[in-house]
């Protein structure tokens, strides 16, 4: 994708917005369906991001992050909406708390489990993550947003992106090692152990 | 350092968000420690597997349509001006004016944007193409180093202006080096920096020796061309013209940038 970030005054019209804003239509959309995990919603989701966005594209700051900015805008609309706050009330509140986890330790190579886990058990397993778990590792995996822009998209600290990457990582391997044929003896784990 | 040490960054370290000097270590624990190396590459195969699987869902070329219609309405409803009744007799007899010199303007404009966007989009591509090739080279850099007070006196007797290098200490940038490379057949210099994995070209040339030509099609806010697959970011500072080029997000683009902005 190719787009101008350091936007001049003269540049803020509705131009500006469309040039910089549409190259990011498709990657809203695909992180507004992994949210809502509905079409009819992600779209809907996606068009009052835009609204709004333009609505408040004179209050954008010049300088900043324009891709965090749309990415923050589409997620608290989706908090707000009836499937965000239904699909956020599902997450305890006590996970904000856990500190980094240590490193797993498995009997069986990951390397195996990834090669032989297909992209459907991959996508369900994403599916099921917690929205919270969810949205952390599509920004930081398939957005490739570092940490610091994960940090102000979702408005939560650097250390907490961490641990919920860290928390997402381990419940997707989690999830997918039963369905693996012969993944052998279940992980051996060392250190810490929260379940999602 | 014990193995659960370097594992509980691992994820960090893979993510690109480790500080340069712990990368460094980090490269040297992998490459003797099996266990570790073993994990690492495990997690590096989960990323690019949920990288993959992650782009699922693409959006209908209707619905993209919808959506730029919604901003094109919106825009248009908030720039129209508003007009009373009285005025709206000046308005008729201004609209036959303006038709008129407008079918007259039009021909000219349609032509002459084409050709400007034709400028541009040349003009883009051969910075891209200068940044592509580089890589693609077996020996990218001339200047091999991380220093910027190493690379920096290279360039001294080959190329006929100086420039600084910023400061990279705390940020994420890391310096790989630098070469000479042309434009528009004027020297200029190549630095290439590293970023989470992803190589950024810095390209610095006099603003004078380029053509009027190239410097006119790559105003500092054109709007870009659509299908090249890079961000990039260029401004005239100090009679040098500066481009930014990579397939690091826009964020880390312009963060460099504004390194080499504060630093000249």
């Amino acid at each position: 994708m190719f787009y101008y970030v350091d936007v001049s005054d003269a540049a803020r019209h509705l131009d500006s917005f469309e040039e910089l804003a549409m190259p990011l239509f498709d990657q809203l959309y695909n992180f507004a369906q992994w949210l809502t995990q509905n079409r009819d919603e992600a779209e809907d989701l996606v068009q009052e991001t835009y609204a709004k966005a333009l609505k408040g594209f004179s209050s954008f700051q010049l300088g900043t992050n324009f891709r965090a900015w749309m990415y923050r805008i589409l997620r608290n609309t989706f908090l707000t909406s009836r499937t965000g706050l239904r699909a956020t009330m599902t997450v305890p509140l006590d996970l904000e708390e856990d500190g980094p986890q240590l490193a797993v330790e498995r009997d069986t190579p990951e390397t195996l489990l990834f090669e032989r886990a297909s992209r459907d058990a991959l996508q369900s397993a994403i599916d099921e993550l917690p929205v919270y778990s969810r949205e952390v590792l599509l920004l930081c995996d398939v957005e490739e947003m570092s940490y610091q822009e994960i940090s102000e998209t979702l408005s939560i600290p650097i250390g907490t992106v961490m641990s919920r990457l860290s928390r997402a990582r381990r419940a997707l391997r989690d999830r997918l090692r039963p369905t693996l044929p012969d993944a052998g003896t279940p992980a051996v784990e060392k250190g810490a152990n929260h379940g999602l | 350092m014990a193995c659960d040490s370097w594992k509980e960054k691992l994820d960090a370290y893979l993510d690109g968000e480790v500080p340069e000097n712990e990368m460094r270590a980090f490269d040297a624990h992998l490459r003797g420690c099996a266990s570790c190396s073993a994990d690492a590459l495990a997690r590096l195969q989960m990323k690019r597997s949920i990288q993959a699987a992650g782009g699922r869902f693409t959006p209908s070329a209707e619905f993209r349509k919808k959506i730029q219609i919604q901003i094109q309405k919106t825009g248009a409803t908030k720039t129209r001006p508003s007009f009373g009744h009285s005025q709206r007799w000046i308005l008729a007899a201004t609209a036959a004016v303006i038709l008129l010199v407008g079918t007259l303007a039009s021909t000219y404009l349609a032509i002459r944007s084409r050709s400007d966007a034709a400028n541009r989009d040349h003009a883009f591509s051969e910075i891209a193409d200068l940044h592509v090739e580089t890589l693609a080279s077996a020996s990218p850099v001339d200047v091999v180093s991380t220093d910027r007070h190493t690379v920096k006196p290279w360039f001294q007797g080959k190329i006929p202006f100086a420039f600084n290098l910023p400061e990279l200490q705390n940020t994420q940038f890391s310096l790989l080096g630098g070469r000479m490379t042309y434009l528009d057949q004027a020297p200029g210099a190549h630095l290439i920096y590293d970023v989470r994995k992803h190589h950024i070209s810095v390209f610095i040339f006099q603003e004078k020796p380029l053509s009027p030509k190239l410097v006119q099609s790559l105003p500092a806010n054109s709007p870009p061309p659509k299908p090249l697959p890079f961000n990039l970011e260029t401004w005239s500072q100090g009679g040098l013209r500066y481009f930014v080029i990579g397939d690091a997000s826009a964020a880390d683009i312009d963060a460099l940038a504004k390194l080499f902005k504060a630093a000249s």
